[in-house]
């Protein structure tokens, strides 16, 4: 049953995919190549940014009240056109239920809150730069926020060997486009702060190519059948930080959720 | 990450057994003899590539210990210190006692002698002062401490998080540096390069150093951070690595803030980096000193150290502190009563 779901799964991603295409190709149709590491593939090297409000909310939304009322206008959610192909996140019913529980409850539920671990693909358009370092076999991926790190494995590809927040990325080259595939997820992570969640099935694959010196295409398809009744995909660009000194700075969230977290069991004066 | 063995005793006891008989007709100062002809490999970009999986655990200590003279054992020397120190490691703690209740180091592989780790026959990390030691620290340095130690007066570890310590609040490991001071376990690295950055993951709590290599200057001095700021450049076949902009919130032996690290990666061979660090702080140390380790090479990959995101231990142990607490509060009301 399962394998039958996942199969149909399956067919609807590689069907969705192929109707992608057009509009890809679209993005791209400036013909723009990257330049070449001295290895001869295409350079992605750099500190990289979105610029949307995917970390909102990926679906299209309008502006709405914050959560946190002592900040006004500064927490309040902006509009935004969202970023999934189709405007709407294929939910199960139940699951859609449970996306709306979460968004109710967002603040006491967002894992990110509390300085964990945010996941793939939120980690990619979080208002945090992140930097690509390309070697030969491994590509590392490093976040700014909690200082996330992902290993993107080019040689010796083998099937995630435990659950983990940030999964386990095996990449490859697609002409002049990074595949990374990414699994074994622990089921803990969202994808915006509005509570658009996934299971421990998720499987990410990401599409990354250049579309011109300062930008990326980032294209990605979610497919997780517990949660999703087909594989639906995002897409942004991102944006180089250009200036001269940009530089990937700390941090370090823990020292900022402990009193949240832990406030709580602090010892009270005698 | 660790390489995981069975753990009973027996079998640890006779893995230790094959080990320092294996190794013990091998000249451990072989890697040393090796540096004069090795031709460090190069990356595509013409550079010399420290990249692999390394770790830096060793069982020598930072500063030699009291009554050795010598700046080196004997290999029969070193041969029993390890098994001594690994025997030690491998000793079950007694059930239903309070040093039981954290996991079996040994069960699950994290224990140095079931780990890679580098082997040479230093009596100290610290090579200069030629004493193996740190120098004196100044009047400046044993203020700052004083005044270290005075803001922790009446503060229990358990009283709240923030009391506790860094690395069990999932912070920081205290070793995290630089310098990269090996951690009791999974003292591993794995070093990636491209052109322009040398990066180095550090296993424990996913820390990754991100190293320039274009030649900016340090960021003005209130851009501080726990781990400071990197700036790299080639010396020859050297990786040196120069950190300032320390917040001195995880002061490296009682550092101050303004802490400057010169580091120092020479691949030495396929399976090994010399490692040394240079230590300049004149607020602690009227000079600097130096410490040399090896790194060497081991099994990856690194698997994700989630370490805040499943410190149980930290709630766990705040939980039980504020019972006790209670318990006894409980208790010194009810003898109040009885009088």
């Amino acid at each position: 049953m399962f394998n039958q779901i996942r199969s149909s799964v399956w067919v609807c991603g590689v069907v969705s995919v192929f109707f992608l295409v057009p509009s890809i190709a679209v993005a791209q149709s400036d013909g723009y190549r990257a330049p070449r590491t001295a290895e001869g593939t295409p350079d992605l090297n750099g500190i990289w940014q979105a610029i949307n409000t995917a970390h909102w909310d990926i679906e299209p939304h309008g502006a709405s009240q914050g959560t946190t009322r002592e900040l006004g206008a500064l927490n309040a959610m902006p509009g935004g056109l969202g970023v999934v192909e189709g405007d709407v996140i294929p939910y199960r019913s139940e699951a859609l239920e449970q996306r709306n529980e979460n968004f109710a409850d967002r603040v006491a539920r967002d894992p990110a809150i509390k300085c964990y671990l945010p996941g793939v693909p939120r980690a990619t358009y979080m208002p945090y730069p992140f930097q690509i370092i390309q070697s030969t076999d491994h590509i590392m991926i490093l976040h700014e926020f909690a200082g996330a790190v992902r290993t993107v494995y080019m040689e010796d590809h083998v099937p995630a060997p435990a659950p983990s927040w940030m999964g386990w990325s095996n990449g490859r080259w697609d002409g002049e486009t990074l595949v990374i595939e990414t699994e074994g997820f622990n089921g803990m992570t969202w994808f915006d702060r509005s509570g658009n969640f996934h299971s421990d099935g998720l499987r990410v694959v990401e599409r990354i190519s250049a579309r011109s010196p300062e930008t990326l295409n980032y294209d990605v398809t979610i497919e997780d059948p517990e949660i999703f009744t087909r594989a639906w995909t995002m897409h942004m660009p991102l944006y180089r930080r250009v200036e001269a000194n940009a530089e990937l700075m700390e941090f370090r969230c823990v020292e900022f959720v402990e009193d949240l977290m832990y406030g709580h069991l602090r010892k009270q004066p005698d | 990450m660790a390489n995981c063995k069975a753990g009973k005793p027996g079998f640890q006891f006779f893995l230790m057994a094959v080990m320092v008989l294996s190794w013990a007709g091998t000249s451990i100062s072989g890697q040393e003899a090796e540096t004069d002809e090795y031709t460090v490999p190069r990356t595509a970009d013409g550079d010399p590539d420290l990249q692999g999986f390394w770790s830096n655990q060793t069982y020598i200590p930072l500063e030699r210990p009291d009554g050795v003279e010598s700046a080196f054992y004997t290999d029969e020397e070193v041969a029993a210190l390890e098994q001594g120190r690994a025997q030690g490691e491998a000793a079950q703690t007694t059930p239903g006692t309070i040093p039981d209740v954290h996991y079996d180091f040994t069960q699950f592989g994290l224990d140095r002698s079931q780990a890679d780790f580098a082997r040479n026959r230093r009596t100290s990390l610290i090579v200069d002062p030629s004493t193996g030691r740190l120098p004196p620290t100044n009047a400046e340095g044993q203020q700052r401490a004083r005044d270290r130690a005075a803001a922790r007066e009446g503060i229990g570890r358990w009283d709240s998080a923030e009391a506790n310590q860094l690395d069990d609040r999932c912070l920081i490991m205290r070793g995290a540096g630089p310098p990269m001071m090996n951690a009791g376990y999974n003292s591993n690295y794995q070093i990636v390069q491209n052109r322009d950055y040398v990066m180095i993951l550090v296993e424990m709590i996913h820390d990754a150093r991100i190293i320039p290599l274009d030649g900016r200057e340090h960021p003005a001095a209130s851009a501080r951070q726990w781990m400071g700021v990197p700036r790299g450049r080639w010396d020859g076949e050297t990786l040196v690595v120069e950190t300032t902009n320390f917040n001195g919130k995880n002061p490296f032996n009682g550092s101050s803030d303004q802490m400057r690290v010169i580091e120092r990666f020479t691949r030495t061979g396929d399976d090994a980096i010399t490692y040394t660090f240079t230590v300049e702080d004149s607020g602690t140390w009227d000079a600097p000193w130096t410490a040399e380790m090896l790194m060497t090479s081991t099994r990856g990959p690194l698997f994700e150290h989630g370490c805040h995101e499943g410190n149980y231990g930290l709630y766990n142990t705040l939980v039980g502190a504020r019972l006790e607490e209670r318990q006894a509060a409980e208790a010194a009301a009810r003898q109040q009563q009885q009088r």
